[in-house]
C-alpha cells in the first residue's frame, strides 16, 4: 500500500536529542511544583536511563522580567550566554529548558542573533568584560515536554496504569493546554507548530486518553506578567483563565495538563478562585478539574505515590482522578512532613471541595 | 533626543515592524485586547507614522502597558509584523526616557522592580517561595498557605534543596553566580535600568506626596494594590 505522506506535517517537526542533556530550571515551578522538576529527573535517569545534567550554578534567564519590561534585551542576552557557557563547562551540547518562557528567551535570542549577528557579538563582549567567560551555542535546544514526548513510547511500555476510567472503561477525557512561548513566537520550534501543536496531544494519545477539543484551546492562560505580577491586574488573568474553563467545561474533561509553569499554576489557582467568588466549580461534585503537569502525569501513571510527588501541594485535589485512574494511596500521608511528621493539614476552601 | 530615532535603534522595533497594512488580525486574537482597553493595530498604526508627539503620548499612556506578552500576534500576523516586540521597545523607551511615571500603569513598573527585579539579585530568580505570601498573593490558596508555614519539613519531604548550597530545586544560590548576575546587570545597562525606575519613581512620589522610602512603602503599596 502507498502510504501518501502529509509534506506540510514534516515541516512541524524538530530535531530532539537522544541523550546527554544540560537541565535549565525554571523559577515558577520550583516553587508552585516543587517536586516536578526532581520528578522530570528522576524519570529521565531512572526510567529512561538518560544522562541529564542538573548544575548548581545555573541562575533564571530573567525572562519574566524581561517580558514585564524591567530588564533591557542585552541584559537577558547575556543571562543567556551565560547558562551556554555553564553547559560548555559541563561538557554538554544539549540544552534543555524546563519553562517554557525561558524555552521562548532561549530561541528568541538565538533568533536575534541570526537575524542581527552584531547583537551575538555584543553579547560576547559584555559575558567576557562581566564574567571573563566565552560560550558556544548548543548543538541542540529544546523544552522539557518534548523529551517526555520523544520517548512516549518507551515510557508507555513502563507504565502501570493508563489514561482510561477503570469505571467506565473508557478513555479519559483530557485538556492538553500548550503555553503561549512554546510555539506561538517561533511555530518551527515546537512539535506540530502553532496551529497543530501535539507535544501533549501525543501522550494522551500514547497513554490511552481521549484529546479534548474545545472552543479556546489554544486561548492564553492569562498570565500576562507584569498583568499577574500586580495585584491590581489580575483580573486580566483569572478572565482569561475563566474564559477558557468555561469553553472546556460541556465536555467534561476529567484532567488537564500543561507544558508550561505558569499555565499549570493559573488553571490550578484559578478556579479555586472562581470557585470561592462565584460558586462555580468545574469538575464532578464540587471538585474542580484537576491540572498537571507533563511529567506529573507520567510519573502517577509510572506508579509513583502522588503524595510522593507533590500532587498535594496542587490547590485543585487530584483524588477524583486518581479513584479514576485506580490508583489506591494513603491519604494518611498526604499531608505528613519529613519522615512522617504530623504538620497539620491545609484550611478546607469554602466552596472548592478538596 | 528625537524619540523615533531612538525607537529605531532597537532591534525588537527592526523585527517587529515591516509594514503594516491595518487588517486588525492581531486585535482579534490578542487576549488583552478582549479585556481592556488595548488596540494593538492602533499602536502599530500610530508608530508606523513616525510622529513625534503621537509617540510621546503613546510612551506617556496606559495603553503600551495592557499587553500581556502572549505573542499571540506574532503568529497570526499575515505581514510578520509582531506587536508584541513593539510593545516590548516602546516600554524600554517609556522607562529610559521616565515617560513611564507619567501614566497609571506605568507607575506599576516600580512594584515590579522591587518584587521580581530584586528577586533575581537576591535569590538568582525571579520568585522565590520565602518572598511570595498569601496576603500579597491571596489567590494562592490555603494549600500553598500550609506549605509556606511548614515548607522546611515539607520541601525536605519532597526532596527539594531549599536552603542547602548544592543542585536542586530552591536551593541557595551560590555567591558566584549572584555575583556573575550582577556584573551583567552593571554590564549591560540592567543596574541602571533599576536606578531609572526607582529615580523617576522617587521624583513622582514627591510630586504626589505619597511616602517613598524604600522596599514595601506606601508608594510601592499604591501601585501594587491600586
Amino acid at each position: 500500500m502507498n502510504i501518501k505522506i502529509n509534506k506540510i506535517w514534516t515541516s512541524y517537526q524538530k530535531e530532539i536529542a537522544d541523550d546527554h542533556f544540560y537541565f535549565a530550571r525554571s523559577c515558577i515551578r520550583q516553587n508552585i511544583f516543587p517536586a516536578a522538576e526532581n520528578l522530570y529527573l528522576n524519570i529521565l535517569k531512572n526510567e529512561l536511563k538518560k544522562d541529564i545534567y542538573d548544575d548548581a550554578r545555573q541562575t533564571t534567564c530573567t525572562g519574566i522580567a524581561y517580558h514585564s519590561g524591567i530588564t533591557p534585551f542585552e541584559t537577558i542576552m547575556t543571562v543567556v550566554a551565560r547558562q551556554f557557557s555553564l553547559m560548555n563547562e559541563a561538557g554538554y551540547e544539549n540544552f534543555v529548558v524546563s519553562c517554557v518562557t525561558s524555552f521562548g528567551i532561549y530561541v528568541e535570542v538565538l533568533e536575534t542573533w541570526k537575524h542581527f549577528p552584531e547583537t551575538e557579538q555584543r553579547t560576547r563582549e559584555a559575558l567576557k568584560r562581566a564574567t571573563g567567560r566565552t560560550f558556544m551555542i548548543p548543538k541542540n535546544l529544546v523544552h522539557a515536554s518534548d523529551v517526555i514526548f520523544k520517548f512516549r513510547k518507551e515510557i508507555a511500555s513502563k507504565l502501570k496504569f493508563s489514561l482510561i476510567n477503570q469505571n467506565t472503561k473508557e478513555p479519559l477525557r483530557v485538556v492538553d493546554h500548550i503555553g503561549c512561548h512554546y510555539a506561538k513566537i517561533f511555530p518551527q520550534e515546537g512539535i506540530g507548530g502553532a496551529e497543530y501543536p501535539y507535544v501533549l496531544a501525543g501522550l494522551i494519545d500514547q497513554w490511552g486518553g481521549q484529546q479534548v477539543d474545545y472552543p479556546e484551546r489554544r486561548h492564553c492562560c492569562g498570565f500576562g506578567f507584569r498583568q499577574y505580577l500586580l495585584k491590581s491586574n489580575r483580573s486580566y488573568s483569572v478572565t482569561n483563565s475563566k474564559l477558557k474553563l468555561d469553553s472546556m467545561q460541556p465536555y467534561k474533561p476529567d484532567l488537564i495538563i500543561a507544558n508550561c509553569p505558569g499555565c499549570t499554576f493559573f488553571l490550578d489557582r484559578w478556579q479555586y478562585v472562581i470557585a470561592e467568588m462565584e460558586g462555580k466549580t468545574y469538575g464532578e461534585n464540587g471538585y474542580g478539574i484537576p491540572v498537571l503537569t507533563y511529567e506529573e502525569i507520567a510519573g502517577l501513571l509510572l506508579g509513583y505515590d502522588p503524595w510522593d510527588i507533590g500532587l498535594q501541594i496542587h490547590q485543585v485535589a487530584v483524588e477524583p482522578l486518581l479513584e479514576k485512574l485506580g490508583i489506591s494511596c494513603n491519604s494518611d500521608k498526604k499531608f505528613k512532613g519529613l519522615n512522617g511528621e504530623d504538620i497539620g493539614i491545609p484550611d478546607k476552601p469554602d466552596v472548592l471541595k478538596c | 533626543m528625537k524619540l523615533f530615532d531612538e525607537l529605531e535603534k532597537d532591534v525588537r522595533y527592526k523585527e517587529g515592524l515591516k509594514a503594516c497594512l491595518n487588517c486588525g488580525v492581531c486585535t482579534a486574537i490578542c487576549p488583552a485586547a478582549q479585556v481592556s482597553d488595548y488596540d494593538p493595530r492602533m499602536i502599530v498604526s500610530t508608530v508606523q507614522q513616525k510622529d513625534e508627539s503621537e509617540l510621546e503620548k503613546l510612551l506617556k499612556s496606559d495603553t503600551i502597558w495592557r499587553c500581556g506578552e502572549c505573542l499571540s500576534c506574532k503568529t497570526r500576523c499575515p505581514r510578520g509584523n509582531v506587536p508584541g516586540y513593539i510593545i516590548q521597545a516602546l516600554r524600554s523607551l517609556s522607562v529610559e526616557t521616565g515617560m513611564f511615571a507619567e501614566s497609571e500603569q506605568g507607575r506599576k513598573q516600580l512594584a515590579i522592580k522591587r518584587t521580581v527585579g530584586d528577586h533575581i539579585l537576591k535569590y538568582g530568580y525571579c520568585i522565590y517561595i520565602d518572598e511570595v505570601d498569601n496576603d500579597m498573593y491571596p489567590e494562592q490558596g490555603p494549600v500553598w498557605k500550609w506549605l509556606r508555614e511548614n515548607r522546611d519539613s515539607m520541601l525536605e519531604r519532597l526532596g527539594t534543596s531549599y536552603k542547602k548550597e548544592q543542585s536542586g530545586t530552591l536551593r541557595i544560590t551560590s555567591k558566584e553566580s549572584l555575583d556573575d548576575l550582577k556584573k551583567i546587570f552593571d554590564e549591560t545597562g540592567g543596574t541602571a535600568r533599576f536606578e531609572k525606575i526607582e529615580k523617576y519613581s522617587s521624583d513622582k512620589a514627591k510630586e504626589l506626596n505619597i511616602n517613598f522610602s524604600g522596599g514595601k512603602d506606601d508608594y510601592f503599596n499604591c501601585m501594587y494594590n491600586e
